[in-house]
């Protein structure tokens, strides 16, 4: 529908934020990951598509080591961020998650204030010195995440009273206020109605002038709409990565073309 | 016709109606059950719930009225001087209902027809060594009037049973009749069942229900009594309690509630902490081997009966407590103390917060550990900030539950704080609590009637009161924040 649009978007890939080589994801005996490679560039948004089960949130979840804290997942291969393996012991996989933020499939506000719920990443990693100062990076925040005129009256209201779409808005303002360097959503608008997805997904093309965006997703259209640079997955394999524009027009995989014409997944 | 013989008859007449409303709702449609509204089983369901329900209810109500409702009667049969001097009517009447017995027993016994009972004298016969021959013991030689009205509750029992048995068979018949003749195909019973099940679910809840009203009504009116033999104001705000025999006693609550919320406060200071702990090691850092082993072992605490606990305080924790800490800090020379018992009972209360907690900490959703874990927290960052908040209502009602189940503890503190009733501030000193001191009233030897044993009720109204005041202040807690999860 609007593929004419596709191949417009500028890409701007000067510098690669992740490279992953070979990397190889088990759960248990369950071979989920194989062979992936790929290269995440900077300010840029990726998205992440194929069929359920292919793989694609768990690789996602490889980039911040969420799968550290599932204790049947084994990671091998090589992940560097900015050149620096993220699976080496030197680094701390805590540390390493407030530079790689992550929104999740569902909202997932905590049961604290709205402004607690944004405020609590920059409390924890002693980013303030002041209160005031904590003031301004939480309001800086929930004016990124377009949330700020929506909630300015109400700051100290429960932030779960908000909307669906609000909520995941909120989730984002507080993913991005411990100044991450990349922000990992998974499935961020599965949970959302039609206005709220389209509200969501403007503020990821706007987050892409600060971050490296990677989205994980199961639309297709929310793809070509978002994202610079799709890879498509099947199976634990990654089969095919490149220009959103090119993935979708003119895939070279037959695997691709079914799936994005609708024959598999 | 006895009762059990009875019931036996209704049940039978039910299972028949079962049987016969089934084969009638069939029959009515030719063999054909697709016809029918409801399935054949439903159809020989009401038939049976209509024979037996209303006879059953029937002859329940009629059993549990029939005594009050004769006793009444008959004590209105006797004189004054029937009843001696220092005894009183319901002494008098639990002799009429011993000799009723005993005329019951002589006539299975000893073959008496109803025309020579009647013809029985208190004056001329000595009934009390027939009685004893048909092995029922009577205290003194019976009186006249004692006699006549254990005949009359012999005669008027026995017209009760008759006429309630003919009632419920009656009942049981019209019921079997009537829903027999209502069989048709467009009969709705399926929906009459349904209604059947809503009404014993009703029934069920109200049970608990009736007992708690019953149990409250109970302390009400000893308490009443209570109050109208000792006034209230002394009760409640007197600083002694001294119970004397032979009255005069100082009944002041005072001191036993401080016991009680001293040791109970101690009890909970050391569960707390300790259980909550657990539970949080227990749900987010132990493995799946740790937490299936660990848990069990916990809530075996849980299952250690409270005089064991008792016996625990009383041989080691007291006197070690007296030897190491009170004794070398010049705080006391009991064993028995407030502090032993409060160590011992928190030790018994750690399984209640530590698993109650456990299960609330695990309710709370993945989703949020994902979302701290996410921005970069360590575990114990998300346990503080995120998990624990969201659990609060959950661990505030396990609190109150153990602070309910401290409150009423007894053994422990019958064996761990002593009985003496104290003011004190010093934890190594003997005190008591309200529970102790109402088993202590209750159980002495002391007349029922006198304040010094009614003051149990009034004891046990008020720590009735208090937990309930705590049950009402978990549900509010709970409710207010409750909303701030999913």
């Amino acid at each position: 529908m609007n593929d004419m649009t596709l191949t417009e978007k500028p890409v701007n890939a000067s510098d690669i934020k992740i490279t992953a080589r070979n990397v190889q994801v088990y759960y248990g005996t369950t071979h989920a990951i194989k062979d992936v490679d790929v290269d995440i560039p900077d300010r840029t948004v990726t998205a992440f598509i194929g069929p359920s089960g292919c793989g694609k949130s768990t690789f996602l979840r490889c980039l911040n080591r969420m799968n550290d804290t599932i204790s049947i997942c084994r990671v091998t291969g090589n992940i560097a961020l900015d050149g620096q393996d993220i699976y080496d012991k030197r680094v701390d996989p805590v540390q390493l998650r407030a530079k790689v933020g992550m929104v999740f499939q569902k909202p997932n506000p905590f049961p604290k204030s709205i402004y607690d719920n944004v405020a609590y990443g920059p409390k924890i990693h002693g980013m303030t010195r002041s209160r005031a100062e904590l003031d301004e990076v939480v309001e800086g925040c929930l004016r990124r995440a377009a949330l700020w005129n929506e909630v300015k009256d109400r700051l100290h209201a429960p932030g779960t009273g908000l909307s669906g779409g609000q909520q995941q808005r909120l989730c984002i303002a507080r993913a991005i206020a411990t100044s991450p360097e990349v922000l990992l959503m998974d499935e961020p608008c599965s949970a959302l109605d039609p206005i709220a997805t389209a509200q969501v997904e403007e503020l990821i093309d706007e987050l892409r002038s600060q971050f490296s965006v990677v989205i994980v997703t199961h639309s297709m259209q929310q793809a070509a709409r978002v994202s610079q640079r799709t890879a498509f997955f099947h199976l634990g394999n990654l089969v095919e990565y490149g220009e959103t524009g090119h993935i979708f027009t003119n895939p070279s995989d037959p695997r691709t073309e079914s799936y994005i014409t609708g024959r598999i997944g | 016709m006895s009762v059990g013989v009875l019931t036996l008859g209704i049940l039978a007449l039910a299972g028949a109606g079962f049987v016969l409303g089934r084969k009638r709702a069939l029959s009515s449609v030719s063999g054909d059950p697709r016809n029918l509204h409801s399935l054949p089983g439903y159809h020989g369901q009401s038939v049976a719930l209509f024979t037996a329900i209303p006879a059953l209810l029937v002859m329940l109500i009629w059993l549990l009225l029939q005594p009050l409702f004769l006793e009444q009667r008959i004590a209105t049969l006797l004189t004054p001087a029937d009843i001696p001097d220092g005894s009183s009517q319901a002494l008098v009447m639990s002799d009429v209902h011993r000799v009723a017995a005993g005329l019951d027993a002589l006539a299975a016994k000893d073959g008496l027809s109803e025309q020579d009972i009647d013809l029985l004298r208190a004056d001329l016969s000595d009934i009390r060594s027939r009685l004893a021959g048909v092995g029922v013991a009577v205290g003194d030689a019976i009186k006249p009037g004692v006699l006549t009205a254990a005949k009359a509750y012999r005669l008027q029992s026995a017209t009760g049973r008759l006429v309630m048995g003919a009632l419920a068979l009656l009942l049981a018949v019209t019921g079997f009749g009537w829903s027999m003749r209502r069989i048709t195909p467009e009969f709705r019973a399926r929906n009459v069942f349904e209604r059947f099940v809503v009404a014993l679910l009703i029934g069920a809840s109200m049970v608990a229900v009736l007992t708690t009203l019953g149990i409250l009504l109970s302390l009400v009116f000893e308490t009443r009594h209570f109050f109208q033999l000792y006034p209230a104001r002394d009760f409640f705000f007197s600083l002694t309690w001294n119970p004397q025999f032979r009255g005069g006693s100082d009944l002041g609550i005072i001191p036993l509630l401080w016991g009680t919320l001293y040791v109970s406060f101690i009890a909970l200071l050391v569960a707390v902490p300790l259980g909550l702990m657990a539970a949080i090691y227990l749900a987010e850092y132990a493995g799946k081997k740790t937490r299936t082993l660990a848990k069990p072992l916990i809530e075996v605490l849980a299952g250690i009966p409270t005089i064991v606990y008792g016996l625990f305080a009383l041989i080691t924790v007291g006197p070690a407590l007296r030897d190491w800490f009170a004794q070398p800090l010049g705080l006391g020379s009991s064993a028995s103390s407030v502090m032993t018992a409060g160590l011992v009972m928190g030790v018994m209360l750690i399984p209640f917060v530590s698993s109650l907690s456990d299960d609330i900490i695990n309710a709370v959703p993945q989703s949020m550990r994902d979302g701290s874990y996410g921005l970069g927290a360590t575990k114990s960052e998300t346990v503080k900030q995120v998990i624990l908040p969201a659990a609060l209502p959950g661990i505030v009602g396990a609190v109150l539950l153990a602070a309910s189940r401290a409150i009423g503890e007894t053994m422990i503190v019958v064996m761990g704080a002593g009985a003496a009733a104290r003011l004190d501030l010093n934890p190594f000193e003997a005190m008591t609590t309200v529970t102790v001191k109402i088993v202590s009233q209750l159980t002495g030897d002391t007349e029922f009637a006198s304040p010094e044993t009614l003051v149990a009720f009034a004891l046990g109204l008020t720590l009735f009161v208090l937990t309930l005041g705590l049950n009402v202040l978990a549900l509010y807690v709970v409710r207010k924040y409750r909303e701030q999860y999913e």
